[in-house]
Protein backbone atom coordinates (compact mmCIF):
# COMPACT_ATOMS: atom_id res chain seq x y z
CA UNK A 1 0.00 0.00 0.00
CA UNK A 2 2.72 2.36 1.08
CA UNK A 3 4.72 1.40 -2.04
CA UNK A 4 1.73 2.05 -4.25
CA UNK A 5 1.34 5.46 -2.68
CA UNK A 6 4.99 6.20 -3.38
CA UNK A 7 4.64 5.17 -7.03
CA UNK A 8 1.44 7.17 -7.37
CA UNK A 9 2.96 10.29 -5.87
CA UNK A 10 5.97 9.99 -8.18
CA UNK A 11 3.71 9.66 -11.20
CA UNK A 12 1.62 12.60 -10.02
CA UNK A 13 4.74 14.71 -9.60
CA UNK A 14 5.90 13.77 -13.09
CA UNK A 15 2.49 14.65 -14.53
CA UNK A 16 2.45 18.01 -12.75
CA UNK A 17 5.95 18.77 -14.01
CA UNK A 18 4.94 17.78 -17.53
CA UNK A 19 1.79 19.89 -17.64
CA UNK A 20 3.47 22.83 -15.96
CA UNK A 21 6.26 22.74 -18.50
CA UNK A 22 3.82 22.40 -21.40
CA UNK A 23 1.95 25.41 -20.06
CA UNK A 24 5.27 27.23 -19.95
CA UNK A 25 5.92 26.24 -23.57
CA UNK A 26 2.49 27.47 -24.54
CA UNK A 27 3.21 30.79 -22.88
CA UNK A 28 6.52 30.87 -24.71
CA UNK A 29 4.78 30.19 -28.01
CA UNK A 30 2.33 33.01 -27.52
CA UNK A 31 5.13 35.46 -26.82
CA UNK A 32 6.72 34.68 -30.18
CA UNK A 33 9.41 31.98 -29.59
CA UNK A 34 7.45 29.46 -31.67
CA UNK A 35 10.11 27.38 -33.39
CA UNK A 36 12.33 27.31 -30.29
CA UNK A 37 9.64 25.68 -28.18
CA UNK A 38 8.84 23.25 -30.98
CA UNK A 39 12.45 22.16 -31.09
CA UNK A 40 12.55 21.91 -27.33
CA UNK A 41 9.48 19.68 -27.41
CA UNK A 42 11.05 17.48 -30.08
CA UNK A 43 14.26 17.15 -28.10
CA UNK A 44 12.44 16.32 -24.88
CA UNK A 45 10.23 13.86 -26.74
CA UNK A 46 13.21 12.09 -28.30
CA UNK A 47 14.99 11.88 -24.97
CA UNK A 48 11.90 10.62 -23.19
CA UNK A 49 11.20 8.04 -25.92
CA UNK A 50 14.58 6.36 -25.75
CA UNK A 51 14.94 6.91 -22.01
CA UNK A 52 11.65 5.30 -21.05
CA UNK A 53 12.26 2.50 -23.54
CA UNK A 54 15.67 1.83 -22.03
CA UNK A 55 14.13 1.82 -18.55
CA UNK A 56 11.46 -0.69 -19.51
CA UNK A 57 13.80 -2.78 -21.60
CA UNK A 58 16.36 -2.88 -18.81
CA UNK A 59 13.77 -4.02 -16.26
CA UNK A 60 12.45 -6.69 -18.61
CA UNK A 61 15.87 -7.97 -19.59
CA UNK A 62 16.92 -8.02 -15.96
CA UNK A 63 13.92 -10.15 -15.06
CA UNK A 64 14.48 -12.66 -17.84
CA UNK A 65 18.23 -12.92 -17.25
CA UNK A 66 17.63 -13.26 -13.52
CA UNK A 67 15.14 -16.06 -14.03
CA UNK A 68 17.53 -17.84 -16.40
CA UNK A 69 20.41 -17.54 -13.92
CA UNK A 70 18.18 -18.86 -11.16
CA UNK A 71 17.35 -21.85 -13.31
CA UNK A 72 21.04 -22.43 -14.03
CA UNK A 73 21.89 -22.12 -10.33
CA UNK A 74 19.29 -24.74 -9.46
CA UNK A 75 20.31 -27.09 -12.22
CA UNK A 76 23.75 -26.27 -13.64
CA UNK A 77 23.55 -29.09 -16.19
CA UNK A 78 20.64 -27.33 -17.91
CA UNK A 79 22.73 -24.23 -18.71
CA UNK A 80 23.20 -25.26 -22.33
CA UNK A 81 19.46 -25.69 -22.83
CA UNK A 82 18.57 -22.47 -21.01
CA UNK A 83 21.09 -20.33 -22.89
CA UNK A 84 19.42 -20.31 -26.32
CA UNK A 85 15.87 -19.42 -25.19
CA UNK A 86 17.36 -16.80 -22.88
CA UNK A 87 19.19 -15.11 -25.77
CA UNK A 88 15.99 -15.18 -27.85
CA UNK A 89 13.98 -13.66 -24.99
CA UNK A 90 16.58 -10.94 -24.45
CA UNK A 91 16.61 -10.15 -28.17
CA UNK A 92 12.81 -9.93 -28.33
CA UNK A 93 12.75 -7.59 -25.33
CA UNK A 94 15.45 -5.50 -26.94
CA UNK A 95 13.56 -5.16 -30.21
CA UNK A 96 10.96 -2.90 -28.56
CA UNK A 97 13.76 -0.64 -27.32
CA UNK A 98 15.11 -0.52 -30.86
CA UNK A 99 11.71 0.57 -32.17
CA UNK A 100 11.79 3.37 -29.62
CA UNK A 101 15.25 4.26 -30.89
CA UNK A 102 13.78 4.56 -34.39
CA UNK A 103 11.16 6.99 -33.07
CA UNK A 104 13.77 8.98 -31.15
CA UNK A 105 15.97 9.10 -34.22
CA UNK A 106 13.12 10.34 -36.38
CA UNK A 107 12.24 12.98 -33.78
CA UNK A 108 15.80 14.22 -33.39
CA UNK A 109 16.08 14.41 -37.18
CA UNK A 110 13.31 16.99 -37.18
CA UNK A 111 15.26 19.33 -34.93
CA UNK A 112 16.91 22.20 -36.70
CA UNK B 1 44.79 11.79 -36.59
CA UNK B 2 41.11 11.57 -35.87
CA UNK B 3 39.38 8.58 -34.29
CA UNK B 4 38.00 7.38 -37.61
CA UNK B 5 41.20 7.23 -39.65
CA UNK B 6 41.56 3.84 -41.32
CA UNK B 7 44.17 2.15 -43.45
CA UNK B 8 42.03 2.89 -46.48
CA UNK B 9 42.75 6.60 -46.07
CA UNK B 10 46.31 5.81 -47.21
CA UNK B 11 45.02 4.88 -50.67
CA UNK B 12 45.73 7.91 -52.89
CA UNK B 13 42.63 9.68 -54.11
CA UNK B 14 40.20 8.12 -51.66
CA UNK B 15 39.47 11.45 -49.97
CA UNK B 16 38.59 12.95 -53.33
CA UNK B 17 36.42 9.95 -54.13
CA UNK B 18 34.57 10.39 -50.86
CA UNK B 19 33.93 14.04 -51.66
CA UNK B 20 32.87 13.35 -55.23
CA UNK B 21 30.57 10.43 -54.40
CA UNK B 22 27.70 12.76 -53.55
CA UNK B 23 27.52 14.48 -56.99
CA UNK B 24 28.38 11.16 -58.69
CA UNK B 25 25.28 9.55 -57.20
CA UNK B 26 23.38 12.61 -58.36
CA UNK B 27 21.62 13.31 -55.10
CA UNK B 28 22.00 15.43 -52.03
CA UNK B 29 19.25 14.04 -49.79
CA UNK B 30 20.31 11.87 -46.87
CA UNK B 31 18.54 9.51 -44.58
CA UNK B 32 18.76 10.23 -40.90
CA UNK B 33 19.33 6.55 -40.06
CA UNK B 34 22.58 6.38 -42.02
CA UNK B 35 23.92 9.50 -40.29
CA UNK B 36 27.48 10.38 -41.26
CA UNK B 37 28.22 7.13 -43.09
CA UNK B 38 26.00 8.07 -45.98
CA UNK B 39 28.60 8.78 -48.65
CA UNK B 40 31.50 6.80 -47.18
CA UNK B 41 32.85 3.69 -48.85
CA UNK B 42 35.11 2.62 -45.96
CA UNK B 43 32.57 0.08 -44.78
CA UNK B 44 32.32 -1.45 -48.22
CA UNK B 45 36.10 -1.75 -48.41
CA UNK B 46 36.31 -3.37 -44.95
CA UNK B 47 33.53 -5.77 -45.91
CA UNK B 48 35.59 -6.65 -49.00
CA UNK B 49 38.60 -7.35 -46.78
CA UNK B 50 36.44 -9.61 -44.61
CA UNK B 51 35.21 -11.45 -47.69
CA UNK B 52 38.78 -11.87 -48.89
CA UNK B 53 39.85 -13.28 -45.51
CA UNK B 54 36.90 -15.69 -45.50
CA UNK B 55 37.58 -16.87 -49.04
CA UNK B 56 41.24 -17.45 -48.19
CA UNK B 57 40.22 -19.30 -45.01
CA UNK B 58 37.74 -21.44 -46.90
CA UNK B 59 40.32 -22.28 -49.58
CA UNK B 60 42.86 -23.22 -46.96
CA UNK B 61 40.25 -25.32 -45.13
CA UNK B 62 39.31 -27.13 -48.31
CA UNK B 63 42.89 -27.83 -49.34
CA UNK B 64 43.73 -29.19 -45.88
CA UNK B 65 40.68 -31.47 -45.90
CA UNK B 66 41.32 -32.71 -49.45
CA UNK B 67 44.96 -33.41 -48.63
CA UNK B 68 43.99 -35.55 -45.64
CA UNK B 69 41.44 -37.60 -47.57
CA UNK B 70 39.79 -40.21 -45.35
CA UNK B 71 41.60 -38.97 -42.26
CA UNK B 72 39.67 -35.70 -42.39
CA UNK B 73 36.97 -37.30 -40.24
CA UNK B 74 39.32 -37.04 -37.26
CA UNK B 75 39.51 -33.63 -35.58
CA UNK B 76 42.71 -31.70 -36.06
CA UNK B 77 45.36 -32.40 -33.37
CA UNK B 78 46.55 -28.77 -33.35
CA UNK B 79 44.60 -25.53 -33.39
CA UNK B 80 44.81 -24.29 -36.96
CA UNK B 81 42.49 -22.73 -39.50
CA UNK B 82 40.77 -26.06 -40.07
CA UNK B 83 40.06 -26.51 -36.35
CA UNK B 84 38.81 -22.91 -36.13
CA UNK B 85 36.26 -23.29 -38.92
CA UNK B 86 35.19 -26.72 -37.72
CA UNK B 87 34.54 -25.49 -34.20
CA UNK B 88 32.63 -22.46 -35.52
CA UNK B 89 30.44 -24.72 -37.65
CA UNK B 90 29.95 -26.98 -34.64
CA UNK B 91 28.82 -24.08 -32.43
CA UNK B 92 26.35 -22.82 -35.06
CA UNK B 93 25.00 -26.32 -35.62
CA UNK B 94 24.43 -26.78 -31.89
CA UNK B 95 22.51 -23.50 -31.71
CA UNK B 96 20.41 -24.21 -34.79
CA UNK B 97 19.60 -27.68 -33.47
CA UNK B 98 18.19 -26.12 -30.31
CA UNK B 99 15.98 -23.75 -32.31
CA UNK B 100 14.74 -25.72 -35.33
CA UNK B 101 15.50 -29.42 -34.70
CA UNK B 102 18.17 -31.57 -36.26
CA UNK B 103 16.64 -32.09 -39.71
CA UNK B 104 16.08 -28.39 -40.42
CA UNK B 105 19.39 -27.48 -38.79
CA UNK B 106 21.26 -29.69 -41.27
CA UNK B 107 19.29 -28.14 -44.11
CA UNK B 108 19.86 -24.49 -43.20
CA UNK B 109 23.35 -24.72 -41.67
CA UNK B 110 25.16 -23.58 -44.87
CA UNK B 111 22.91 -20.52 -45.25
CA UNK B 112 22.78 -19.36 -41.64
CA UNK B 113 26.34 -20.46 -40.93
CA UNK B 114 27.69 -18.16 -43.63
CA UNK B 115 25.73 -15.29 -42.10
CA UNK B 116 27.20 -16.14 -38.70
CA UNK B 117 30.78 -16.29 -39.97
CA UNK B 118 30.46 -13.09 -42.00
CA UNK B 119 28.90 -11.13 -39.13
CA UNK B 120 31.39 -12.53 -36.61
CA UNK B 121 34.45 -11.63 -38.68
CA UNK B 122 32.98 -8.22 -39.57
CA UNK B 123 32.48 -7.50 -35.87
CA UNK B 124 35.91 -8.73 -34.87
CA UNK B 125 37.81 -6.77 -37.51
CA UNK B 126 36.81 -3.54 -35.77
CA UNK B 127 39.17 -4.49 -32.92
CA UNK B 128 42.14 -4.34 -35.28
CA UNK B 129 43.45 -0.77 -35.18
CA UNK B 130 42.81 1.05 -38.41
CA UNK B 131 39.67 -0.85 -39.37
CA UNK B 132 36.02 -0.11 -38.76
CA UNK B 133 33.39 -2.79 -38.49
CA UNK B 134 31.28 -2.97 -41.65
CA UNK B 135 28.38 -3.84 -39.35
CA UNK B 136 28.43 -0.56 -37.42
CA UNK B 137 26.42 1.14 -40.15
CA UNK B 138 22.89 0.31 -41.25
CA UNK B 139 24.05 0.19 -44.87
CA UNK B 140 25.53 -3.28 -44.39
CA UNK B 141 23.05 -4.54 -41.84
CA UNK B 142 19.91 -3.70 -43.78
CA UNK B 143 21.35 -5.69 -46.69
CA UNK B 144 21.89 -8.71 -44.46
CA UNK B 145 18.51 -8.38 -42.73
CA UNK B 146 16.57 -7.95 -45.97
CA UNK B 147 18.25 -11.10 -47.30
CA UNK B 148 17.03 -12.97 -44.21
CA UNK B 149 13.55 -11.46 -44.68
CA UNK B 150 13.33 -12.58 -48.32
CA UNK B 151 14.76 -16.01 -47.51
CA UNK B 152 12.20 -16.48 -44.72
CA UNK B 153 9.24 -15.93 -47.02
CA UNK B 154 10.69 -17.78 -50.02
CA UNK B 155 11.43 -20.81 -47.84
CA UNK B 156 7.97 -20.55 -46.27
CA UNK B 157 6.28 -20.57 -49.68
CA UNK B 158 8.52 -23.43 -50.80
CA UNK B 159 7.58 -25.50 -47.76
CA UNK B 160 3.84 -24.84 -47.62
CA UNK B 161 2.90 -23.56 -51.07
CA UNK B 162 0.08 -21.04 -51.10
CA UNK B 163 -1.11 -22.34 -47.72
CA UNK B 164 1.79 -20.39 -46.23
CA UNK B 165 -0.55 -17.39 -46.24
CA UNK B 166 -2.61 -19.16 -43.56
CA UNK B 167 0.15 -18.24 -41.11
CA UNK B 168 -0.84 -14.60 -41.51
CA UNK B 169 -4.42 -15.19 -40.37
CA UNK B 170 -3.51 -15.86 -36.76
CA UNK B 171 -4.61 -19.54 -36.94
CA UNK B 172 -8.19 -18.67 -36.10
CA UNK B 173 -10.67 -21.55 -36.40
CA UNK B 174 -12.37 -21.14 -39.76
CA UNK B 175 -15.86 -22.25 -38.68
CA UNK B 176 -16.46 -19.72 -35.97
CA UNK B 177 -17.55 -16.09 -35.80
CA UNK B 178 -13.94 -15.19 -34.95
CA UNK B 179 -13.24 -15.21 -38.71
CA UNK B 180 -14.18 -11.55 -38.86
CA UNK B 181 -10.94 -10.86 -37.02
CA UNK B 182 -8.86 -12.21 -39.93
CA UNK B 183 -8.26 -8.82 -41.63
CA UNK B 184 -7.10 -7.38 -38.32
CA UNK B 185 -4.77 -10.32 -37.70
CA UNK B 186 -3.44 -10.02 -41.22
CA UNK B 187 -2.47 -6.38 -40.73
CA UNK B 188 -0.84 -7.12 -37.38
CA UNK B 189 1.12 -10.07 -38.77
CA UNK B 190 2.33 -8.08 -41.77
CA UNK B 191 3.53 -5.27 -39.50
CA UNK B 192 5.31 -7.71 -37.21
CA UNK B 193 7.01 -9.32 -40.21
CA UNK B 194 8.13 -5.95 -41.55
CA UNK B 195 9.53 -4.93 -38.16
CA UNK B 196 11.77 -8.00 -38.00
CA UNK B 197 14.45 -6.88 -40.50
CA UNK B 198 14.46 -3.41 -38.90
CA UNK B 199 15.15 -4.73 -35.40
CA UNK B 200 17.62 -7.31 -36.71
CA UNK B 201 19.71 -4.64 -38.41
CA UNK B 202 19.39 -1.92 -35.77
CA UNK B 203 20.32 -4.29 -32.94
CA UNK B 204 23.61 -5.21 -34.62
CA UNK B 205 24.34 -1.62 -35.60
CA UNK B 206 23.60 -0.18 -32.15
CA UNK B 207 25.68 -2.74 -30.28
CA UNK B 208 28.69 -2.46 -32.57
CA UNK B 209 28.49 1.33 -32.64
CA UNK B 210 28.22 1.53 -28.84
CA UNK B 211 31.19 -0.77 -28.38
CA UNK B 212 33.23 1.22 -30.89
CA UNK B 213 32.30 4.49 -29.15
CA UNK B 214 33.23 3.21 -25.67
CA UNK B 215 36.66 1.98 -26.82
CA UNK B 216 37.15 5.28 -28.67
CA UNK B 217 36.36 7.36 -25.58
CA UNK B 218 38.80 5.41 -23.44
CA UNK B 219 41.47 5.71 -26.12
CA UNK B 220 41.15 9.47 -26.07
CA UNK B 221 41.35 9.49 -22.26
CA UNK B 222 44.34 7.17 -21.71
CA UNK B 223 45.72 5.67 -24.91
CA UNK B 224 47.78 2.94 -23.24
CA UNK B 225 46.71 -0.39 -21.66
CA UNK B 226 43.51 1.03 -20.16
CA UNK B 227 41.33 0.27 -23.21
CA UNK B 228 42.46 -3.39 -23.24
CA UNK B 229 39.70 -4.70 -20.89
CA UNK B 230 37.15 -2.81 -22.98
CA UNK B 231 38.50 -4.43 -26.12
CA UNK B 232 38.11 -7.81 -24.43
CA UNK B 233 34.51 -6.80 -23.74
CA UNK B 234 34.37 -5.92 -27.44
CA UNK B 235 35.35 -9.50 -28.36
CA UNK B 236 32.52 -10.74 -26.15
CA UNK B 237 30.00 -8.31 -27.66
CA UNK B 238 31.08 -9.25 -31.19
CA UNK B 239 30.59 -12.97 -30.60
CA UNK B 240 27.28 -12.51 -28.77
CA UNK B 241 25.86 -10.20 -31.43
CA UNK B 242 26.84 -12.61 -34.21
CA UNK B 243 25.14 -15.40 -32.23
CA UNK B 244 22.03 -13.28 -31.67
CA UNK B 245 21.79 -12.39 -35.35
CA UNK B 246 22.02 -16.06 -36.35
CA UNK B 247 19.63 -17.19 -33.62
CA UNK B 248 16.96 -14.65 -34.51
CA UNK B 249 17.25 -15.49 -38.21
CA UNK B 250 16.98 -19.19 -37.36
CA UNK B 251 13.90 -18.49 -35.25
CA UNK B 252 12.21 -16.57 -38.06
CA UNK B 253 12.98 -19.25 -40.64
CA UNK B 254 11.91 -22.07 -38.34
CA UNK B 255 8.60 -20.26 -37.65
CA UNK B 256 8.03 -19.90 -41.39
CA UNK B 257 8.76 -23.52 -42.29
CA UNK B 258 7.20 -25.12 -39.19
CA UNK B 259 4.27 -27.47 -39.68
CA UNK B 260 1.19 -27.08 -37.55
CA UNK B 261 0.57 -29.82 -35.03
CA UNK B 262 -3.07 -30.75 -34.80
Amino acid sequence: MRRNLKVLSTLLFAAVCFFASSAAFAADATTGGGSGSREMGLAIGAGLAIGLAALGGGLGQGRSAGAALEGIARNPQASGKIFTPMIIALALTESLVLLAWLIANALSGKIG
Amino acid sequence: MGPHVTWFDLIPGIGGLKDSLQPLLGRSWTWQVFQTTHFEITHVLVALVVFLLLVLGAASYRSSVVKLGEEAILPSPRFNIRALFESLADIVFGLLEGVMGEKNARKYLPFLGSFFIFVLFSNLISLVPGFRAPTDTLKTNIGLAVMIFLATHILGFKEHGIRYLEQFTGHLPLKSPLVILVPLMFVIEVISHLIRPATLSIRLMANMFADHAVVGVFFTLIPFLVPVPLMLLGVFVSVVQALVFTLMSATYISLAVAHEEH
